[in-house]
């Protein structure tokens, strides 16, 4: 692998994200268990699994949005607390208030939030930053909108460049394919092989098998554990998916599709 | 700050409170229970000490204000500088003429205004300066409750803090400002904690918490305040008015206090602006940032039972969530900012205050509470009909007009297909060719042509039965028939639509295509002159004729006019 190094400072050794033995639970029912992880930089990982499986739980575990009943988690080599700024995150988009009064420019501009620490405010610097991020995902001439007169692509175009804003290592994202046109779709992926290639890691919750198998390096699947974790041509067989899937039959026949379509 | 001073003028207004409960339960002459009468005697006497003490209260906010626009930059925050201009006017003057007992027994209306306008009256300075105060408060704080969706929140944190307001009357057995604040704060806060204690350990949702958790702390406090009624000390002391609010009641303590709250509310704001909206707005990204949310959270409810509590006197405890909530939802409708909605938010709030102030003591001191709240009502109101965005009014008419340009648009083109129809020559169309053309009335073409007339696209002629369109008339008839066949055309072409599915499509799209769209649509469709059922698409030339219709095809001048 010939990639820059994104921090020098810090040991090679240290990956961008290491698991261990982690478990959460909602009111005593474990929705994650002893799930270990280890990420190498420079990937982009695909996390898919049905629906309960704990895909975004996993996610917002890691970031410490919610309590771990045991584990640890290393964000390079560290606790995430100490690499805050190193993280980035694009939650669901129904996660928010799409009515709220903010413009395209202020949600981008939150983005910069975490690099500013408490009190202090955006100063030019973070505008420009923005609006480059703006930019990149061709939301420029929406900046000064209103976010609730956008369609659902270009919300997540602005959650796309909120996270850009943030200028991390590591990103997490919750299904930044969920509800958009295929040309947003496109230009999604797009970008994060650009970060990618920057040697940026990115964990991506995806919830459709067929594009799946193009869209990522490796693959993780998961249901409550880790089923497999992989290259993705090493991960993508019918027994892993059909493993991680169960016996539900709508899903195994796209499964099988899916698995047709790559032979 | 001197606050041997300060002191000074809290002792001096703590004597006055006493003197006027006493005046109260000496003498209950209804017609004597206003400003002035509360205001007379004691507060007088120590006028200067007073004014002094409270000139500085509102200097204590314009501190953060004055810091602001180095911050934030964005927020400009002028208004607020003027509004403490205004306060501290209302305390500068020292004329001390507050009305004797006997003049105020029968005041007319004028009089009261006159009184109130004027701010001759210490009572009124008080009630007009706290009501600002609890507006600026509440509005601000209202304005995060309602984008956080938690306007439930306020109206059982208002409800919660009525046992306190009796327990800290009960602690000092007077009216104390800082007994009740303390009193009222900790029973707000622990209804809010028994809020999240029932949601965290029951499978019960918030809203039925809260529901359950207001009424329980209301009735412990109504029960309290009817007991402390009993005592011979409460007697008459004032804690009813806690019920339903009095502006009147409010002391220069209470002022005081009112203007610290307000200024560590617009101080808290202006300082973590950034903090309060990120969490907001994305709560699961502001912690995964770093943002301490739930301490914020908590600072952000401990702020709103402080704006609640020094609210409660003016608006009392049934009304407060209104102010609360009613101001920044008015806001909320008239902007789609979240700092244009804070300033909005507040100055309805002050404006509301002040309107139930005025009304309350033109009506000898009625309950302030309604009055405030039907201010801010009002506002809203107007924000609803008359909002310029989202106003239903301005969306009817709106609605309204577009209908009638549809219409106009409309009349116009038949008048073209009329005039297309006999191979554009001749003179002007008779109305009875455009009623038949338009399957209407003669008396109804006459009203079309008529409305056409009012907007210069078209004239009357010969007794009334010869129609002539001008030249921005023929204009726009040519624009609007060939976005409609351009229309037609690119649905065919484009689409693959039948010829005979596509015109009650073209009806529609005709009216709102834009120029920009129409010219792409003319590159797209190689600047085609014929629509799929075999007319002319109008074109450049034609449009161009009527600049200079006697110069132009011959055939034209017949029909267009000049008005």
């Amino acid at each position: 692998m010939n990639l820059p190094p994104a921090s020098p400072d810090l040991p090679a050794a240290s990956p961008p994200l290491e698991i261990h033995d982690l478990t959460v639970s909602y009111q005593k029912k474990p929705v994650l268990w002893g799930i270990d992880l280890a990420v190498p930089r420079g990937k982009l990982v695909g996390i898919v699994g049905p629906n309960g499986a704990g895909k975004s739980t996993l996610i917002k575990a890691v970031m410490g949005l919610l309590p771990l009943n045991s584990g640890w988690v290393k964000i390079f080599g560290e606790p995430y607390k100490k690499n805050l700024t190193r993280v980035g995150y694009v939650p669901q988009r129904e996660s928010v208030d799409w009515d709220f009064p903010v413009s395209v420019m202020d949600v981008v501009l939150m983005g910069r939030y975490g690099h500013l620490g408490l009190i202090k405010r955006p100063g030019r610097r973070d505008r420009d930053i923005a609006r480059d991020c703006l930019d990149k995902v061709k939301m420029l001439p929406y900046a000064n909108r209103q976010i609730a007169n956008l369609s659902g692509g270009q919300q997540q175009r602005v959650f796309l460049a909120r996270a850009l804003a943030q200028e991390s290592d590591l990103y997490f994202m919750d299904e930044p394919f969920s509800g958009v046109d295929a040309a947003t779709e496109s230009a999604i992926i797009a970008l994060l092989n650009e970060l990618k290639d920057k040697g940026k890691t990115l964990l991506v919750v995806h919830h459709d098998l067929p594009t799946a198998r193009n869209y990522f390096d490796m693959l993780l699947l998961l249901n409550m554990r880790v089923v497999a974790f992989g290259p993705t041509e090493e991960v993508f067989t019918y027994d892993l998916l059909q493993k991680t899937y169960g016996g539900r039959l709508t899903i195994l026949s796209e499964v099988a599709e899916a698995v047709r379509l790559k032979s | 700050m001197d606050t041997k001073e300060h002191e000074c003028g809290r002792a001096e207004a703590r004597r006055c409170i006493r003197g006027h409960s006493y005046y109260y339960s000496e003498k209950l002459a209804p017609s004597a229970q206003n400003f002035g009468a509360r205001a007379s005697g004691p507060l007088c006497a120590s006028d200067k000490a007073k004014w002094h003490g409270l000139g500085t209260a509102p200097g204590a906010i314009s501190g953060p204000e004055a810091r602001a626009p180095l911050k934030g930059g964005s927020a400009a925050l002028g208004p607020f500088v003027v509004v403490l201009l205004v306060l501290l006017a209302l305390f500068l003057p020292c004329s001390a003429e507050a009305a004797k007992i006997g003049e105020i027994t029968d005041t007319t209306i004028r009089e009261q205004v006159l009184r109130f306008l004027t701010f001759r009256d210490p009572a009124v300075r008080y009630a007009v300066a706290g009501s600002v105060l609890l507006g600026i408060s509440c509005g601000l704080l209202g304005s995060f409750l309602v984008v956080r969706k938690m306007a439930l929140v306020g109206d059982a944190l208002s409800h919660a803090v009525l046992p306190g307001v009796a327990l800290g009357f009960l602690w000092k057995i007077t009216k104390d400002p800082v007994a009740i604040f303390i009193g009222a704060t900790l029973a707000g806060l622990l209804g809010t904690i028994v809020v999240s204690l029932i949601q965290q350990t029951t499978r019960l949702k918030e809203d039925t918490a809260l529901g359950m958790v207001l009424a329980a702390f209301f009735a412990v406090g109504i029960c309290l305040v009817t007991m402390l009624q009993r005592l011979p000390t409460g007697n008459k002391s004032g804690i009813d008015k806690f019920l339903f609010g009095q502006a009147a009641a409010i002391s220069a303590a209470d002022v005081w206090l009112m203007a610290v709250i307000t200024a560590l509310t617009i101080a808290a704001i202006v300082v973590f602006y950034k903090e309060f909206l990120v969490t907001s707005f994305d709560a699961g990204f502001a912690r995964s940032a770093g943002f301490p949310t739930r301490l914020i959270h908590y600072g952000l409810m401990l702020l709103l039972a402080f704006a609640v509590v020094i609210a409660l006197q003016a608006v009392g405890v049934v009304l407060v969530s209104a102010m609360l909530i009613t101001p920044a939802a008015a806001a909320y409708l008239l902007t789609d900012r979240m700092s244009r909605m804070l300033w909005l938010a507040a100055i309805f709030g002050m404006f509301a205050g002040v309107v139930g102030s005025f009304f309350s003591f033109l009506g000898n001191n009625l309950p302030t509470g309604p009055f405030m709240v039907l201010g801010a009502t009002t506002v809203f109101g107007f924000a609803f009909l008359f909002g310029p965005r989202h106003g239903v009014v301005v969306r009817w008419w709106r609605h309204r007009s577009r209908a009638r340009r549809v219409q106009r648009e409309n009349t116009l083109k038949s008048i073209y297909h009329v005039l297309e129809d006999r191979a554009f020559k001749g003179e002007g169309v008779s109305l009875r060719e455009l009623a038949e053309r338009r399957r209407e009335t003669v008396e109804e073409a006459r009203a079309q042509v008529n409305e056409l007339h009012r907007h210069g696209l078209a004239t009357l002629h010969e007794e009334g039965n010869s129609i002539f369109v001008t030249p921005p008339g023929w204009q726009l008839a040519c624009g609007i028939v060939r976005n409609h066949r351009l229309w037609e055309l690119y649905l065919t072409r484009a689409a693959q639509i039948a010829p005979d599915h596509v015109h009650e499509d073209a009806e529609k799209i005709e009216h709102v295509l834009g120029d920009e769209v129409v010219r792409e649509l003319e590159k797209r469709l190689d600047y085609a002159t014929t629509d799929p059922h075999g007319r002319a698409i109008p074109g450049i030339a034609d449009l161009r004729a009527a600049a200079e219709p006697a110069r132009g095809p011959g055939s034209l001048a017949g029909f267009i006019r000049k008005p």
